[in-house]
């Protein structure tokens, strides 16, 4: 006679196989959001480290700025009838000239001043321009559908990968060694390193520095649209999706320093990882995880983990 | 760099008699307000909002440390206070004890981490601490999340005051106020607040002179959390509810925006800059989310024309430092 134990041992067994396939799924899953995430984070926090090397300002318009990349999309799709792949050209273009035109009218005047009043003046614009597109839109989100090229999955063997999710991590992660080569390798990159250094100097070899800041703002601005037009499709196109997501990045910096673009980029892609396993091992702790690390991190080397003393 | 304050003018004895001339007339302003018919909920609600930027302008105006997390001590002193007198049934004085003394102890951690960075970092550490605590607040039970801790009783303050009474508690509200701002006045004039604008000024040279400057900062965030946090306990009383709208970041952004629209580092700025915001608020309420374009209008241009506030340029014309 057969032990009726050991019958339900066998179900079991099957069933845990089932099961444990379930749960590498969501935790494979998981991790795709927190990388998706963190390229929204290095996206955010390179245009931040390369606004505060230029101008001593650490961009608080910065999230709103995200959040307007995604509507100018939105436009662009709904009164043009221009699509996604334009649109992730146009948008930061758009949005990055708006950016200058905010430095040469306001930022500039701040010039010498304490590095606070940079922080508040941009907190205010970050106020008017959620505040006007709250507005009329509303706190609720837009919809805005993947391109067609980008739709549908891909079977891996181990889990399902939704294209275009993919697509959002490979080029981020593109264009942010892209810039990180501009930087650090490129004759221009190296004019701008030395104008952070020694603005006056680079000035008296006849490098028209202010111009220099002011396409270096429209660059980190047009980062963060650039990001926002990723995002579109995936989070939706709300009035405050960057509101939160900018203290966030915030940690982030402040975890990873701003001495160095490599950095930025490495910390902002392994803080969205982490943030995607928190969500799959204990959820409550999702929310917080970044923030916490970043206690952490300042109990441990204050410096940051890249930076150097500021 | 420049420094966050108007510091040109010679500070002589007469300025201390000037300073004490004006918050008699202030006090005697407050006093008779219960007389003139002025609604007392708005005025009681001003006076809590300009306590809270005053313990602000504590930290930012002299020891140059722009918190851009404040309302976390707002916010849990609020909590505790709150939490205090429904739950456990203490008496009023016990409650605000308990939301005090949460403030400080929030102060104590959250110093301990925040000031290890100075200048722009110390505004980003401080505004992810306060977002990391809302988002404990959020998912914590006793905070009751989305709905706040509504209906607290508001007793009898020593079982004499019936706090129930709308004068009798504008007028425990205004001593509550007078005595904080006091507090924070003797501080700024005391050797600590040197030593703190001092710091303030060139920090490398106070550490040079022998100061331990991160004990001074130390303090004074605490001192200044505690405060904030006294301001919030005084506030349940009033708004009779505690909820996650004080622990917000918008919050701790209005808390900057009264206090940079009064005067940073002046000693009355902060009180009227906190009533010109509340009233801001309570006559355009009406008018939705255009309110908080405003607030980013007053940002943009205090920032880019008027940094020295409203009591600042009064100070200047008069030669006076107020």
């Amino acid at each position: 006679m057969v032990d009726p134990r050991r019958l339900r041992a066998g179900g079991d067994f099957l069933k845990d196989v089932t099961e444990r396939e379930a749960v590498m799924q969501a935790l494979y899953a998981q991790l795709l959001v927190g990388l998706i995430n963190g390229s929204f984070y290095a996206l955010l926090s390179l245009g931040l480290a390369v606004i505060f090397g230029m101008l001593n300002i650490i961009n608080f318009a910065h999230g709103a700025l995200y959040m307007m990349g995604a509507f100018c999309a939105y436009f662009l799709l709904n009164v043009a009838g221009i699509g996604y792949w334009p649109a992730l050209v146009i948008a930061p273009i758009a949005v990055g000239i708006f950016g200058m035109i905010l430095e040469r009218t306001m930022l500039k005047w701040l010039t010498g001043l304490d590095h606070l009043y940079g922080l508040l003046l941009t907190f205010g614009l970050a106020l008017i321009i959620q505040g006007v597109f709250q507005n009329y839109f509303g706190s609720s989100g837009l919809p805005y559908a993947i391109p067609d090229e980008l739709k549908g999955g891909m079977n891996l063997g181990f889990m399902f990968l939704p294209v275009y999710r993919g697509w959002v991590v490979v080029f981020s992660l593109v264009i942010c060694l892209l810039t990180w080569y501009l930087i650090e390798r490129t004759r221009l990159g190296a004019n701008l390193r030395a104008a952070t250094e020694n603005p006056t100097l680079v000035r008296a070899f006849g490098i028209n520095v202010p111009r220099m800041i002011t396409l270096t703002y429209g660059l980190g601005v047009g980062l963060a649209a650039l990001a926002g037009v990723l995002s579109a499709p995936i989070n939706q196109v709300r009035p405050l999706m960057g509101a939160d997501l900018i203290i966030v990045v915030f940690a982030v910096v402040v975890i990873g320093g701003m001495g160095s673009i490599m950095g930025s980029i490495i910390t902002g892609f392994s803080l969205g990882v982490i943030e995607g396993l928190t969500k799959y091992f204990y959820p409550e702790a999702s929310n917080t995880v970044v923030f916490v690390l970043m206690v952490l991190v300042l109990l441990v080397k204050p410096t940051g983990l890249t930076g150097r003393a500021a | 760099m420049t420094a966050i304050t108007d510091d040109t003018l010679k500070v002589e004895p007469r300025t201390i008699r000037d300073e004490m001339i004006a918050f008699v007339i202030m006090a005697a302003l407050l006093a008779i307000v219960p007389l003139t018919g002025v609604y007392p909920f708005f005025v009681m609600q001003a006076l809590c909002f300009a306590l809270l930027a005053c313990a602000f302008n504590l930290l930012v105006g002299y020891g140059g440390l722009l918190s851009f997390g404040h309302a976390m001590f707002l916010g849990t002193a609020g909590y505790c206070t709150a939490h205090a007198l429904k739950v456990w049934g203490l008496t009023p004085e016990l409650g605000i004890v308990v939301g005090t003394v949460s403030a400080c102890a929030l102060g104590v951690i959250t110093g301990l981490v925040a000031i290890r960075r100075q200048g722009i970092y110390f505004s980003m550490i401080t505004l992810a601490l306060s977002q990391l605590l809302y988002f404990i607040y959020l998912q914590a039970p006793f905070t009751h999340g989305e709905d706040g801790i509504q209906g607290i009783p508001q007793g009898y303050l020593f079982g004499i005051f019936n706090l129930a009474r709308p004068t009798t508690l504008y007028y425990v509200i205004l001593v509550g106020f007078l005595l904080g701002f006091l507090l924070i006045y003797r501080t700024i004039n005391s050797p600590f607040g040197e030593v703190l604008k001092a710091i303030r000024e060139n920090e490398p040279r106070a550490i040079s002179l022998g100061y331990k400057t991160d004990h001074y900062k130390l303090l004074a965030y605490i001192l200044s959390g505690t405060l904030a946090g006294f301001a919030g306990s005084l506030k349940v009383f009033v708004a009779q509810n505690a909820s996650l709208t004080d622990v917000h970041w918008t919050m701790s952004g209005e808390i900057v925006l009264m206090t940079l629209v009064g005067g940073l580092g002046t000693v009355f700025g902060p009180v009227v800059g906190a009533f010109v915001i509340i009233a801001m608020q309570q006559y355009l309420a009406g008018f939705g989310q255009w309110v908080t374009v405003i607030q980013g209008v007053i940002f943009v241009v205090c920032v880019l024309t008027f940094r020295r506030g409203v009591i600042g340029e009064i100070a200047h014309y008069f030669r006076r430092s107020l």
